[in-house]
């Protein structure tokens, strides 16, 4: 049954779902109502949402609140949305990173930093939307198979909406992780196992809990597009317009994919000009499929089983990939990857260029940026944009093994003139 | 010496709702063959029309999926579990 009103001349009204009419398959085409499906019947293609959009200016959305629920219209949720208890996310910062730039030798670098999410992660927004269409769907219980920033993700919105939260998480998470879930009090399940263990669990447990919710299974159409935020966030910080380059941490690849879908769907609602812009996908040498697949030039993604610090990006068997691949070959893009000291070495130096602690997602980002900017691949004068996805304070192992901290000094002027001694000096070339 | 296969809601309007369905062991070709003959249809879906399985499908036996093993050929023996699974979640 399709519910579309694209021929209706008159302005579409917003219903429950906002403008979404229904979803369809990505692959076959097949139209379903909205609903809780995310796979099709005929071909287990993935279902996205549509929508019949409604004439929208620039003005209108700058008088939205700070929080991605400015861009409610282009999102599946009801027009009050942002009046409902959540977490508000969103409206992060977009840095002009002109110290990093001038190391790399770019000439404008911008970095979305998503750090300031209310758990300290993009999933926020994910989430929030996942919680919107979910409350509207009849779902009484909110879930998710998760790496780690999910499970913050879900706990927390789960706590603020006052329902109840079940979370599945590899047991060898990051500790800081698996603390920063349990806090808000949810059902916090360990599993033995890989990420992509977890998530088949979890998608076995969806077929069988009619009232759960889980974000990235059953919701995962509406949930998804939660991800276009950033995208439009991008455009609107620039001035509205579309950067020319964008670099983009690849797990699912769902993000990757979404911020290509708004920045298409910004052009199509004539909110930006349509300039050409390239998308880049960065793995982890220890989990790259999706690059694997780009340097094969196939269009399937073979699974692996992952071996990295990037524990966030950790999906051996990436649902999204094959639309990467689509999205980075239309404009021109690569998917790169870089080993584990690369991403260290690359968290280091956001950090001192630009006082931005990422987690190992974001050093995997700038990781592949100085990659492909090395190997020509990249072009250092065109405008360009990274995605720090998520909070270093949540992934402290991966750095906390080669910092240089001293041993201490007794509190006297002598103890530290003598520190300042054996490191080079006052005004030397080693900065305390 | 049958193997049990869990069937995903959306394949379950073949199997009359239900969720675990029983059929002969031998390789997932041959399962899969086998569910097809109890609920006609369920191939297709399940599988392409070149005879590979579909992009957005997970099969696995026991707990391994049949991508890291020899895909439609992997050896389901009797007793074993096959679950049948939507690819496109996670992230």
């Amino acid at each position: 049954m399709s519910t579309s009103l694209a021929s209706t001349p008159a302005s579409p009204a917003p219903s429950r779902f906002g403008y979404a009419t229904g979803l369809s398959c990505r692959e076959c085409g097949q139209t379903y109502p909205l609903g809780s499906t995310h796979a099709c019947a005929e071909c287990f293609g993935p279902l996205e949402v549509r929508y019949d959009y409604p004439k929208l200016d620039r003005a209108a959305i700058e008088a939205g609140p700070a929080s991605i629920w400015r861009y409610a219209s282009l999102l599946p949720v009801p027009p009050d949305v942002a009046t409902t208890p959540n977490t508000e996310p969103g409206w992060t910062r977009l840095v002009h990173a002109q110290q990093l730039g001038r190391e790399l030798g770019l000439r404008s670098l911008w970095v979305k930093d998503e750090r300031a999410n209310p758990t300290h992660s993009f999933k926020d927004r994910v989430v929030a939307v996942a919680l919107a269409a979910a409350v509207e769907l009849g779902f009484k219980v909110l879930a998710c198979p998760s790496t780690g920033n999910l499970a913050n993700a879900v706990a927390a919105a789960a706590a603020r909406a006052g329902i109840r939260s079940v979370v599945l998480i590899p047991s060898d998470l990051e500790p800081q992780k698996i603390i920063a879930t349990g806090v808000y009090g949810g059902t916090m399940v360990p599993v033995e196992g890989s990420y992509d263990d977890v998530n088949r669990l979890a998608s076995e447990l969806a077929d069988d809990r009619e009232d759960w919710a889980f974000v990235n299974v059953n919701v995962r159409p509406y949930y998804a597009e939660g991800s276009k935020t950033i995208g439009f966030e991008i455009a609107e910080q620039l001035g509205w317009r579309l950067p020319e380059q964008i670099v983009v941490p690849v797990a699912s690849g769902a993000q990757l994919v979404k911020i290509d879908k708004a920045f298409r769907e910004l052009v199509s609602l004539g909110l930006v000009e349509d300039t050409p812009y390239k998308v880049f996908g960065a793995q982890a040498t220890g989990c790259s499929p999706v690059a694997e697949a780009f340097r094969q030039g196939h269009d399937v993604v073979q699974p692996v089983r992952p071996a990295t610090i990037a524990k966030s990006l950790a999906i051996g068997n990436p649902a999204d990939g094959p639309y990467v691949l689509d999205v980075v070959r239309r404009t021109g893009g690569v998917v790169a990857d870089v080993d584990d000291d690369a991403v260290v070495s690359a968290m280091r130096l956001l950090a001192a260029t630009e006082g931005i602690f990422g987690e190992t997602a974001g050093g995997v980002t700038l990781g592949v940026l100085r990659s492909l900017l090395a190997s020509g691949q990249l072009d250092p004068d065109a405008e360009t944009v990274i995605i720090n996805s998520g909070d270093g304070l949540k992934t402290l192992d991966a750095v906390a093994g080669g910092l240089n901290t001293s041993p201490a000094i007794r509190p006297t002027l002598d103890a530290f003139l003598a520190f300042e001694a054996s490191q080079g000096g006052p005004g030397g070339d080693q900065p305390l | 010496m049958t193997v049990s296969v869990r069937i995903p809601t959306i394949l379950r309007t073949f199997t009359g709702g239900a969720a675990e369905v029983a059929t002969d062991s031998g390789t997932l070709r041959e399962v899969i063959a086998g569910l097809d003959a109890s609920y006609p249809g369920i191939r297709g879906r399940i599988v392409d029309d070149a005879g590979q399985l579909r992009r957005f499908v997970n099969v696995y036996v026991g707990e391994e999926d049949v991508r890291f093993a020899q895909g439609l050929d992997t050896p389901v023996p009797a007793g074993s579990h096959v679950s049948v699974i939507p690819a496109v979640a996670g992230g």
